[in-house]
């Protein structure tokens, strides 16, 4: 390619002996003469503006005049150059002029003169540099985000409370969309995952048991633990990661290119247009879900159980049912109910808190899992409490 | 800058030549040829629809044209290495519609980036060269601020420091006024027009903004949505009162209604023919 660019110029013997040049010479009265020479560009050698600076400090001039004596080419390093020694010549009481520039650099730092630097140059929320201020600004988000968190929470209640009167306003094929996204297209996950479930559980069960010659009950271990608990809270971690981050990637995303605006302007309550359909969608299909991955983790158990402790498939079955109360699939089944409603509204409360970045989205998405899975294990310990309470 | 006139005689910096752009079937544009000529302010305009911002896409090598060549200085971008390809990019500047900015970086990490990738200068040359670019348009002091901290004009002229990070030969913008006030825009016209006279840079706009098209545009092309082909070339002035096809005449006079509005708004912004 032969056309010239200034590294390919550099690169020629004839560019690298002529680099840019300077030469600081005092004048008469208290004026100093900065001359500029050479190709003053990017790949070539050239004085620094802290070796102009310099030279000025010795000579202590009380103006200071920037020439052309001979510049073959210059790129944007002469100008940064020059503004610096300007700026900070200015900070001296030192006054500048350019006249003896070629006219484009002329114009360029005419252009960079004309918004005066603002001084300060540190964004807003960067200011907090000492511990008091930095716990006093985390106390104030922490407060600010709780606020925000109960706000939400009211909010989503309203629309509930106006779905129920039949005035909220939000679309069925919406609703449909979610259930599919939130039901069937998990079901490949939540077969894994429950299965292996179901099969740890067996293994670290048998190895116990079978010092007891009580393999048998590895049925009774994993039809309880999966049924009760754990079915429900891994679907619950699967769908905080899956359904949870993508309501606050979606939400959030819709908030950076103005659209849930558009619903507020319009008169549409945004929690009630977007959070309603995705809360119903996932308390509809979290039950299912848990009663599904319940089942792949009796399966996972039971191949332990008969591939490995020497049990019968029928026999296996029979205790599982012995074992396994009605009331045990239902508390399974609530907390199922009561994990969709918390991950749904992790999800939606994180992408309206949202900022107005791609940054921020990331943020949320982190966020809405991380609140899920923590709103989660805290309602699994408040109902296995209460269940032992109440003897259910 | 001042001396890459001299050193590339007789290549123009980009020619388009038989372009046809199209997604899948669908063409959007065939037989597109024009040159964009050294120091030009060439101006890319047509209705909506028309594949301006698609033509746009495939100057900067975003995406491939189904037939016809684009060429730098002489030489075939797709027809080019990778590497080779990546240099010629390297020479272009492109300021995108929203600027394009990168959240999560600060004004100043936005226009450090291409200098610390492709640029082997010191760490204290970077944050004087950044300085200074965002000095030019207007942005001094604004180094530390993330884009979402400022407004959209200002997210623009930040876009436009770091499209102009590496002093690019070539640069592009895209609906640069859109969503602009119109002193802005006025403002983003003259920087444009002081940044191509002391960069001698030459620049490529697509717009369809009448008041941006008069007022710095030395050259166009006029790509027509409904025969999906070029239909006019030439200064923008002389277009509006000699083009041959009265779609361009009617484009150029916002329909033929206010011709005598737009001749004088365009009298009076004044800086114009080349």
């Amino acid at each position: 390619m032969t056309n010239g660019l200034p590294d390919q110029v550099a690169g020629s013997p004839a560019g690298v002996a002529e680099g840019g040049r300077v030469r600081v010479a005092s004048a008469a009265d208290g004026t100093a003469a900065i001359a500029v020479a050479g190709a003053w560009v990017r790949t070539a050698v050239r004085p620094t503006a802290e070796d102009i600076l310099a030279s000025l400090r010795d000579l202590a001039p009380q103006r200071a005049r920037i020439d052309d004596d001979g510049l073959v080419a210059w790129d944007s390093t002469l100008l940064a150059c020059l503004l610096k020694v300007r700026g900070e010549c200015r900070r001296r009481g030192i006054e500048v002029t350019v006249q003896g520039l070629p006219a484009g650099l002329q114009t360029l730092i005419r252009l960079a003169d004309a918004v005066p630097d603002r001084g300060a140059s540190s964004s807003p929320d960067a200011s907090a540099t000492t511990a008091v201020h930095q716990v006093g600004h985390l106390a104030i988000d922490r407060a600010t985000r709780l606020a925000a968190t109960v706000r939400f929470v009211g909010e989503a209640s309203l629309a509930i409370l106006n779905v129920s009167r039949g005035r909220a306003r939000f679309r069925w094929p919406e609703v449909a969309q979610l259930l599919h996204a939130c039901g069937p297209d998990a079901l490949g996950i939540i077969s894994l995952i429950g299965f292996l479930m179901g099969l740890i559980l067996a293994f670290v069960g048998a190895i116990q048991l079978r010092m007891f010659g009580a393999q048998i009950f590895v049925a009774d271990l994993v039809g309880i633990g999966v049924v009760r608990e754990m079915g429900a809270i891994m679907t619950g971690v699967v769908m905080a990661g899956r359904a949870g981050a993508a309501f606050a990637a979606q939400i959030g995303t819709m908030q950076v290119n103005d659209e849930v605006d558009a619903f507020r302007s319009l008169g549409i309550n945004p929690v009630e247009f977007l959070v309603f359909p995705r809360l119903l969608a996932l308390t509809l299909t979290m039950p299912l879900l848990c009663l599904y991955a319940s089942a792949m983790g009796l399966l996972g158990g039971a191949v332990v159980g008969v591939g490995m402790l020497d049990l019968g498939w029928v026999q296996y079955w029979r205790e599982t049912r012995q074992a396994v109360g009605l009331n045990d699939l239902l508390v399974g089944e609530c907390m199922g109910a009561v994990f969709g409603v918390l991950v749904s509204l992790a999800g939606c409360l994180r992408g309206f808190q949202c900022g107005r970045s791609s940054l921020e989205v990331g943020r949320a998405t982190t966020s809405a899992v991380v609140t899920g899975i923590v709103w989660i294990v805290v309602a699994t310990a408040t109902i296995t409490v209460m269940c032992s309470v109440l003897k259910i | 800058m001042t001396t890459r006139a001299e050193t590339q005689p007789g290549q123009p910096p980009i020619v388009v030549d038989g372009l046809t752009m199209a997604y899948g079937e669908r063409v959007i544009q065939h037989d597109l040829s024009f040159t964009v000529r050294e120091g030009d302010i060439f101006i890319v305009m047509g209705g909506s629809g028309c594949g301006k911002s698609t033509l746009l896409r495939h100057l900067i090598g975003l995406k491939p044209p189904a037939a016809g060549r684009v060429l730098y200085r002489g030489q075939d971008f797709w027809a080019a290495g990778r590497r080779e390809r990546d240099r010629i990019l390297r020479r272009c500047g492109v300021l995108y519609q929203s600027g394009g900015l990168w959240s999560s970086m600060t004004l100043a990490e936005n226009v450090a980036l291409p200098l610390e990738e492709y640029a082997d200068l010191a760490v204290g040359e970077v944050r004087d060269i950044v300085a200074a670019k965002l000095a030019l348009v207007g942005l001094a002091g604004f180094g530390d601020y993330y884009p979402a901290e400022i407004s959209g004009g200002m997210q623009r002229r930040a876009g436009l420091a770091r499209a102009m990070a590496l002093d690019p030969d070539v640069l592009f913008f895209d609906e640069p006024s859109a969503g602009l006030d119109p002193v802005s825009a006025r403002r983003l016209d003259d920087l444009i027009l002081e940044l191509r006279d002391s960069l001698g840079a030459t620049v490529v706009v697509v717009t369809h903004d009448l008041a941006s098209i008069f007022a710095i545009g030395t050259n166009s092309v006029f790509l027509d949505a409904a025969s999906h082909r070029p239909i006019a070339w030439g200064p923008p002035r002389e277009l509006r009162e000699h083009a041959p096809d009265a779609t361009v005449r009617e484009f150029l006079t916002r329909g033929g209604r206010d011709e005598a509005d737009s001749l004088g708004r365009a009298a009076a912004k004044g800086r114009t023919s080349p």
